[in-house]
């Protein structure tokens, strides 16, 4: 406000000798000017605006479904969706094989997380590391899952262990990739210091290349809590008895698509909470950074 | 800080070893380039000697051979520093994902009272109170102080600064100068300042030497009594014969806008 005032007045002096209706017209000017001065960083964060983008999506199932221009043989309509969920919840199907789906996932992230970073530290610390892993590493990524699994029954046959496996092989991937990123991106000068002051190695693995990688731990882990969901319906889609996979693969069978989409919903929403959940976890821990994020 | 004062009065212990830096025949190279040439430089404990040069002259390469961080680099001589040093950098040089007092006290071992040393180096150094900070919270002038007090409260026997304050602006960079010599005089360190600042190298310095192409052009005590006026005439004195070493010739002119 005060900005534009002292503005005005600079203006007024220069123009002292003009009426007043261009002293008007040349303050108009003067706001409008301001007013499309833009901030290039967005601004402040909303609150919840994140589930914008999910609700309008619903929004448009719900609206194309009811006027008939999504056929419910396309895509069942979201109200039988959620009937047809009810009914699995009651008799039990549901719960049941979600808990066998989140137990495998859980599982196979908590390794696959681990091994990733390990990994990366590994890569990142010492050239012999970075020699030994990375290579292999690129290759694990070109090479499809999908491809491996007649190899995986054979080597860890049709139990839970080749189900965790094949998710641990995809959900370790990003991980490492970006954690191993990031730690390669932290300032020299930081290793610098951290000898000048008498780091041990694992005072400077904890003090500084941890923390110092966590921006790019954060993305890995993000995207590999995602991986995970997906990995898990490829496996359970095969040689599976159990699990959201095999409920979805089952409807296949028998031609149910409303079955099919509550499996994908159920998906949906957990990939969108999980995420949720990194994300928050991420803006608590990296509270340090100042960034476009707010 | 009684005991501070207590060891500025005490004699040096003579069972250990006399001199803080010894260096003979220091050479380092660069490819072709001879950045440093057979350097011999010795430092007494608690003197303050500060090291001029032009950019290039090898100054920077000499403090990172002293702080043997100099991994890579070709070169021979011998080197004789203290275990126990620290260096304060041109940039302070914070973990940016840790909060002050846990910068303080990096790599410092034992615990609580750790601690205790690390919230009394930042009071020393005028941060009381700002242990939780972030570093980016921080103003340019602040983040060196932090620094200052991490490389103080090791109680180093040497502390190497590689042009310290020289990102700083005049006014912040006049405040750390007494800051510096008050913090020295209590906790007399054998100190090596690298700077291309005459003023401060005269104002500050108990010994200005002057570095050109790799060798000691100029070894120059500087007995002043502090605080050093810039009007003295022995500081002109100095200044002149030290800018004189570094090549720079002074006509009546440029003297008078050094003065302002």
């Amino acid at each position: 406000m005060s900005a534009t005032s002292t503005e005005s007045t600079r203006h007024l002096t220069t123009k002292s000798n003009a009426g007043a209706a261009t002293n008007l017209q040349a303050d108009q000017r003067q706001t409008t000017r301001r007013r499309t001065r833009r901030r290039l960083a967005p601004g402040r964060p909303i609150p919840g605006y994140r589930l914008l983008g999910p609700v309008l999506l619903l929004a448009a199932w719900v609206v194309t479904s009811a006027v008939g221009i999504l056929d419910a043989r396309t895509l069942s309509p979201p109200w039988t969706v959620v009937t047809t969920a009810g009914e699995l919840i009651a008799d039990g199907r549901l719960q049941s094989n979600l808990t066998t789906s989140l137990t495998r996932a859980v599982i196979a992230l908590v390794i696959g997380v681990a091994a990733g970073v390990v990994l990366a530290l590994a890569a990142g610390l010492s050239r012999i590391g970075e020699a030994l892993i990375d290579g292999p590493v690129q290759i694990k990524r070109a090479i499809p899952s999908l491809a491996l699994i007649p190899l995986a029954i054979i080597w860890f046959g049709i139990g839970e262990g080749m189900k965790v496996t094949m998710i641990v092989l995809s959900v370790f991937v990003p991980v490492y990739i970006n954690t191993h990123a990031s730690l390669r991106g932290i300032d020299s000068r930081y290793a610098e210091l951290a000898e000048t002051v008498g780091l041990r190695r694992w005072e400077f693995i904890w003090r500084v290349a941890l923390p110092g990688s966590l921006p790019g731990f954060f993305t890995g882990l993000r995207i590999s809590v995602t991986v995970s969901w997906l990995a898990l319906v490829v496996v359970e889609q095969i040689n599976a008895t159990s699990g959201i996979g095999y409920l979805m693969s089952q409807a296949r069978n028998y031609g149910q698509t409303d079955v099919i989409v509550v499996g994908l919903v159920v998906y949906a929403l957990f990939g969108l909470a999980s995420d949720t959940f990194v994300r928050f976890v991420e803006g608590r821990v990296l509270s340090w950074r100042r960034t476009l994020a707010g | 800080m009684a005991t501070y004062a207590g060891r500025l009065s005490a004699p040096p212990a003579p069972d250990i070893a006399r001199l803080a830096v010894r260096t003979t025949g220091l050479t380092r190279r660069f490819g072709d380039r001879t950045v440093l040439d057979r350097v011999d430089l010795t430092i007494e404990p608690g003197e303050f000697v500060a090291l001029l040069g032009r950019s290039g002259s090898g100054k920077s390469t000499l403090l990172r051979a002293l702080a043997e961080l100099d991994h890579d680099v070709a070169g021979e001589g011998d080197i004789d520093v203290p275990e126990n040093r620290s260096v304060v950098f041109q940039d302070s040089r914070l973990l940016p994902w840790a909060r002050v007092l846990p910068n303080v006290v990096l790599g410092l071992s034992g615990g609580p009272g750790a601690r205790q040393r690390g919230v009394a180096a930042l009071a020393e150094v005028g941060l009381a109170g700002r242990e939780r900070a972030w570093p980016t919270e921080l103003s340019g002038g602040e983040q060196q102080r932090v620094a200052l007090a991490r490389s103080l409260v090791r109680e180093p026997e040497l502390l190497l600064a590689d042009e310290p304050f020289g990102a700083l602006d005049a006014l912040t960079r006049i405040r750390m100068h007494g800051l510096l010599r008050e913090l020295c005089e209590r906790h007399r360190p054998a100190v090596l300042l690298v700077t291309h600042d005459v003023d401060e190298a005269v104002v500050l310095a108990d010994r200005v030497l002057v570095l050109d192409e790799g060798r000691i052009v100029l070894d120059r005590p500087n007995n002043l009594p502090t605080p050093r006026a810039h009007r003295d005439p022995r500081f002109i004195e100095h200044r002149e014969i030290l800018l004189a070493a570094l090549g720079v010739g002074i006509t009546q002119d440029d003297e008078g806008n050094a003065e302002c």
